[in-house]
């Protein structure tokens, strides 16, 4: 059995009187890739917050590597090693590609108090944010504005700044949204390639990329988990038909 | 870029120069008011490192100005010159102590609320040196002999020469300016800017935001008290108004007149603030009006600044090439 990395026991959120999770569980291992999927306002995006820190749960409980962390502020999860990425681009727009990933790498090597010196001058970080360019596809546009970059390219420099921080546990928050079909090949593969060395929450909505690439699909409605397993299981399964095309719930593809 | 950095590096020794020596050929008037305006921009800088290049909106920054300024006072003897290597470090110290306990509550706060927060402590320690007789209560307190370095029996520096106290300034304006630029480069520095540009992908990505503002807050507020220590020398009295909100309000004015995030923006605008200041006040004693509306065109028609002006120029004289 693959390294258990992370888990979620109970997880519930309200907003109010409404649920956006209910009672969520699920396990993180490592080479594992975890796919999520549902219809829009299943609550995904809820789900990897709560994970990431962002919202504190109302209920439940997040293991990571048997340390529970579910008081743990964001900034603390992400230096002990669970990286996120946004399904709306959350990235440094005036600076080059480059220093979006390098100052992601330094939050690893935290030198502060390194005044004197010079935060371009440390190789580490450079060839860190290089690398994680590199394996994003993006080396060409290293030296450009991110915000000159187009839509699908900021998408990729959005995983590379995770990568950059070089986290055991992924939570990606639907890279693929917004990428042409070149790009989503290339993430595609990219994820493929990252799956055997990390534990990966995938949240994306296009259908075929998932049943690519995930070796565990959790499926959501309504803030629950309708459905978990194999690939071959989901596809099987009348429940998760009937949630998507019964119920009012269009498919989201 | 490097021949940008260049032309920047020429630009500034250029100015050291003509600072170095004007106390040569200026007046005594003309230089003590030149060494003020070099005071307040080592003060509009420390505030830069805040508004311009961490996205702090500070509204109180006169209180450590103005705390650095009375602990000069109160460490000098009364009779004697104080030990210039006791009374700086006491000033500078008191003013980041202050930014530090400061800073561990407004911190907390963000945008409309930072300002007002600032504001508010700031107000506070007007009002303890307003109100009790710490400081000589609302009339202010002399410091009756500036202080002065001694090492053994020689004098080496007295701060009561006007033109010792003068190269004094110019010193400390060169320390400060390398110091913000050093730290500006430095992981902290680039920290402080990612922070502005995005604090919440700062704390995704595992940045402690909260300390890296502290550090950013401290450091400022080192910086201003470092430019009260110098005021309070200067004036040789210190009264509450150094520390209220229309102090940290004009420093304010400064940087944006001078154009936020540059450094040397926030020196051009001390610079222009205080010369338009004698200026408008030879002409009226309703000179803030005429301040004002300076500021009000400056804002409107210059977005960047007054330290904007030779690039928008430039590309002024370039497009009309082009066009003509």
């Amino acid at each position: 059995m693959a390294e258990l990395v992370l888990t979620a026991k109970g997880l519930s959120r309200r907003f109010g009187g409404l649920f956006a999770n209910k009672d969520v569980s699920l396990d993180l291992h490592r080479g594992v890739l975890h796919a999520v999927l549902g219809p829009n306002g299943a609550g995904k995006s809820t789900l990897i917050n709560l994970l990431s820190g962002d919202l504190p749960p109302t209920n439940g409980q997040i293991l990571y590597r048997d340390q529970d962390i579910s008081g743990w502020s964001p900034d603390k999860r992400s230096r002990a090693g669970i990286g996120r990425s946004y399904q709306r681009t959350n990235i440094f727009p005036a600076f080059t590609a480059f220093e979006n990933c390098r100052l992601a790498a330094q939050s690893r090597a935290p030198r502060a108090l390194r005044i004197l010196s010079k935060a371009q001058g440390y190789a580490d970080l450079a060839e860190a944010a290089d690398r994680a360019l590199e394996q994003a596809g993006l080396a060409e546009r290293r030296d450009m504005v991110a915000s000159t970059l187009s839509h699908g390219e900021q998408r990729q420099l959005e995983i590379a700044m995770v990568l950059a921080t070089r986290p055991s546990v992924l939570l990606l928050d639907e890279p693929l949204a917004g990428m042409g079909s070149e790009e989503s090949q290339a993430m595609v593969a990219l994820l493929q390639k990252l799956s055997p060395d990390h534990a990966i929450l995938l949240v994306e909505h296009d259908m075929d990329a998932v049943f690519a690439v995930a070796d565990v699909i959790t499926v959501m409605v309504a803030g629950q988990v309708l459905e978990s397993g194999p690939p071959e299981q989901i596809r099987a399964s009348i429940a998760v038909q009937e949630a998507y095309l019964g119920g009012g719930e269009s498919d989201n593809e | 870029m490097p021949a940008a950095v260049k032309k920047r590096r020429n630009a500034l020794l250029l100015i050291l120069f003509v600072l170095a020596l004007f106390p040569l050929f200026g007046s005594a008037y003309y230089n003590e008011l030149l060494a003020k305006i070099m005071i307040m921009a080592i003060f509009a800088m420390s505030l830069d490192l805040l508004v311009g290049f961490t996205g702090l909106v500070s509204f109180g920054h006169a209180a450590f100005f103005g705390v650095a300024a009375y602990a000069v006072v109160l460490v000098s003897p009364k009779y004697d010159p104080g030990n210039l290597l006791v009374v700086l470090p006491a000033a500078i110290f008191s003013a980041a102590a202050v930014a530090f306990v400061v800073g561990l509550f407004v911190l907390r706060t963000k945008g409309i609320y930072f300002i007002m927060v600032t504001l508010a402590f700031a107000q506070m320690i007007y009002f303890v040196f307003h109100d009790s007789p710490l400081g000589g209560g609302s009339d202010g307190v002399f410091l009756n002999v500036k202080p002065e370095l001694r090492i053994g029996e020689t004098l080496l520096l007295d701060l009561g020469s006007p033109s010792q106290f003068y190269y004094l300034v110019l010193l400390f304006l060169v320390v400060a300016y390398v110091f913000l630029r050093v730290l500006l480069r430095s992981p902290l520095g680039h920290a402080l800017a990612g922070i502005k540009s995005n604090e919440h992908r700062m704390l995704s990505l595992g940045f402690p935001v909260f300390l890296y503002k502290l550090a950013g807050f401290v450091a400022a507020g080192g910086l201003a008290g470092l430019a009260g220590f110098l005021s309070a020398c200067q004036f040789g009295f210190v009264t509450p108004e150094i520390l209220s909100w229309h102090q940290s309000g004009n420093v304010l004015l400064m940087v944006i007149l001078g154009g936020m995030g540059t450094l040397n923006g926030a020196a051009i605008g001390a610079f222009a603030f205080v010369v338009l200041q004698e200026v408008f006040s030879s002409v009226t004693k309703h000179w803030q009006f005429l301040m004002g509306g300076m500021i009000v065109l400056v804002v409107m028609l210059l977005p960047g600044g007054l330290s904007s002006l030779p690039r928008r120029l430039r590309g002024l004289l370039i497009g009309g090439g082009t066009h003509g």
